[in-house]
């Protein structure tokens, strides 16, 4: 299709044929290319379906591989594995208070930051610095923070002393360990705070100007300037917090160890040990391809729901 | 704090609907001064609260370990020692740790961001056959979670002898990460033709035309594409976690772990490892801030 593009340009004055009948140009355009061609074949699309077939087998990396048919995958969705069921339990329980908490967060963060606040450099790092440390630090972090006696108790307590209400023993409990990882996941805001302040910094003065003449106040002008610009961004971010909390792993692995009690044993922590401490490859690609449809899925019901939802400037124009 | 919404007042000088509201001047100007108030008091609780656990963290690695159950906990350090540093330095391989994690963040700076801008470039400026297709392809692999490939890569990397090193840590990402591409060609997009045109008159081929023109021009994009890469590569977890077994051979951001494990107790020493951990992304943080928003930034512009 593109070569005929090219073919029918004002001046094809190079028609030198090379491989596969095409041009000097195309060739090179291709070479351009050809590394990230190898890569994506042999380290992503080639492993992507290398891992489909061994989710259909059993295998412990040594021996013959043996196929099974649809067996792990009964297995798994059958709820023979509790674990496995526990698992997914936690990784929902995570999404669900983890994506709406998180986009509400950064979005009154960005919101402030976005009233010409004076000193604007230094909020910012002290709301980013935190997604960008590195994962064990902050789970380390966090493990102190989240202590009996720890930071976070030792403040509660100011208010929860007078009532005589015990502060929460957050890791040791299997109450508590889920709502401690998904506080301390609030923790790390900044990437999509600063998504939300480019979006608030694009959104026309005239359409504030606009909704003033027509009386909206404060709130008003929220719901009905601000948040509609910003359903682009608000969407962006929702798809990208999903994706990402269904594979929540270094938190659960350093802080609690899936514990106590499998309380927080998430799904790639299940797959992990699955595949490199119990070495079932075939199983741990099993719950990969499980965990791979499930986001597939949201993702996709994501954007069919956008539609009604999401607002382009640049559709309306065009 | 919402409702600081406007008094209606029926009988409207200016001969507006009477449904406008109108605020009184001095209405206007107590509002915008709460306001302002209330932000910053927001603002300043708000990053005092995100910025409490590192500024706790800095607190306890300067802290003797029988100092760190006292109660109530000191607020600073007394006595203030550096000897948790020497301590961590002296019981883990940190050096190997810290180099093998630079050896990484090389690679990824130089290598990756090289072979993504040509890519990007052969994305942007040239035309063959199946070149959107191609692209589509990219666009996918950039919704593709990683863990999915994690099981086959430990086998390949297996069979051919190269687990527990860096290997297969560095190699997969060498040829080109999709992100990187996509911005880097949303940026050569907004370059003018006409420039790579006059280059071409005047004799350049398309390899000349990258770097006589195109790279030059392209700064910001490509600083922005090396400071992500030196600090996704700097905080890379899982796989390196994966791959590697042997102490000696991980990286920094794995290896701070191991003080967990070895020495669960001896929190001064992890925090301290934390902190050395840290510092170099709060430095390039510190003086890349522009082109980190930027990057980030153009992520949300167009998805």
């Amino acid at each position: 299709m593109t070569a005929t593009d090219m073919a029918s340009a004002p001046t094809p004055i190079r028609r030198r044929r090379g491989i596969l009948g095409w041009t000097w140009k195309e060739t090179q355009g291709f070479l351009f290319i050809l590394p990230w061609l190898f890569g994506f074949i042999l380290f992503l699309a080639g492993p992507f379906f290398f891992s489909f077939f061994l989710s259909f087998t059993q295998w412990r990396l040594v021996g013959d591989i043996k196929w099974l048919g649809f067996e792990n995958y009964a297995q798994l969705l059958s709820g023979e594995d509790t674990r496995f069921v526990q698992s997914v339990y936690n990784t929902a329980y995570y999404v669900v208070f983890h994506v709406p908490g998180v986009l509400i967060i950064s979005f009154i963060i960005a919101g402030l930051l976005n009233r010409k606040v004076k000193g604007i450099a230094v909020y910012r790092t002290a709301f980013y610095l935190p997604s960008i440390t590195t994962g064990v630090a902050t789970a380390v972090l966090w493990y102190w923070v989240l202590q009996p006696n720890g930071l976070l108790n030792n403040f509660l307590d100011i208010f929860l002393k007078p009532l005589d209400i015990q502060a929460p023993n957050w890791l040791g409990s299997t109450t508590w360990a889920m709502p401690g990882l998904i506080i301390m996941s609030f923790w790390s805001v900044g990437t999509t705070m600063i998504i939300y302040l480019a979006g608030l910094q694009g959104i026309p003065q005239h359409l504030y100007e606009a909704a003033e003449i027509d009386g909206a106040g404060w709130w008003g002008k929220v719901r009905h300037v601000t948040i509609p610009m910003m359903t682009p961004q608000i969407f962006l971010t929702m798809v990208l917090a999903v994706i990402g909390s269904f594979q929540v792993f270094t938190a659960a692995l350093i802080i609690t160890e899936g514990g106590p009690a499998d309380a927080t044993l998430f799904l790639l922590l299940y797959l992990y040990w699955n595949g490199f401490r119990f070495f079932k490859m075939g199983y741990a690609s099993a719950i990969a391809w499980i965990l791979f449809f499930v986001i597939l899925f949201l993702t996709i019901v994501q954007f069919l729901t956008a539609r009604r939802w999401v607002y382009y400037e640049g559709e309306r124009a065009g | 704090m919402a409702q600081q919404t406007v008094t209606v007042e029926p009988s409207d000088p200016s001969g507006m609907p009477s449904s406008v509201r109108i605020r009184t001047p001095a209405r206007i100007r107590a509002m915008r001064i709460s306001g302002r108030v209330l932000t910053y008091l927001i603002l300043w609780l708000g990053s005092f609260v995100y910025a409490i656990p590192f500024l706790w963290m800095v607190r306890t690695s300067f802290m003797r370990l029988d100092k760190l159950f006292e109660e109530p906990p000191q607020i600073w350090p007394d006595p203030w020692i550096w000897q948790n540093y020497i301590d961590m330095w002296e019981t883990g391989p940190f050096a190997n740790w810290i180099v093998n994690s630079l050896i990484l963040v090389a690679l990824g700076m130089f290598g990756q961001t090289l072979i993504s801008i040509f890519v990007a470039y052969g994305f942007a400026r040239t035309q063959f056959p199946g070149r959107n297709q191609l692209f589509v392809l990219i666009l996918a692999s950039l919704m593709l979670p990683g863990h999915v490939t994690i099981v086959p890569k430990f086998i390949m990397f297996r069979t051919v002898g190269l687990l527990d090193s860096l290997w297969p840590v560095a190699l997969p990402d060498l040829w080109g990460q999709a992100f990187y591409i996509f911005i880097l060609r949303q940026f050569f997009l907004t370059l003018p033709v006409e420039l790579d045109e006059a280059a071409e008159i005047d004799g350049a081929n398309l390899l000349q035309v990258l770097f006589r023109v195109v790279i030059p021009l392209s700064k910001p994009a490509i600083a922005t594409v090396a400071v992500f890469n030196f600090i996704n590569k700097w905080n890379e977890f899982f796989e390196p976690f994966v791959f590697i077994q042997t102490p000696e051979k991980l990286t920094l951001a794995v290896g701070i772990r191991w003080f967990r494990t070895q020495y669960g107790t001896e929190f001064q020493m992890l925090m301290a490892a934390s902190i050395v951990s840290v510092a170099p992304i709060v430095i390039v943080f510190f003086f890349a801030q522009k082109q980190f928003v930027r990057g980030i930034a153009l992520t949300g512009i167009k998805s």
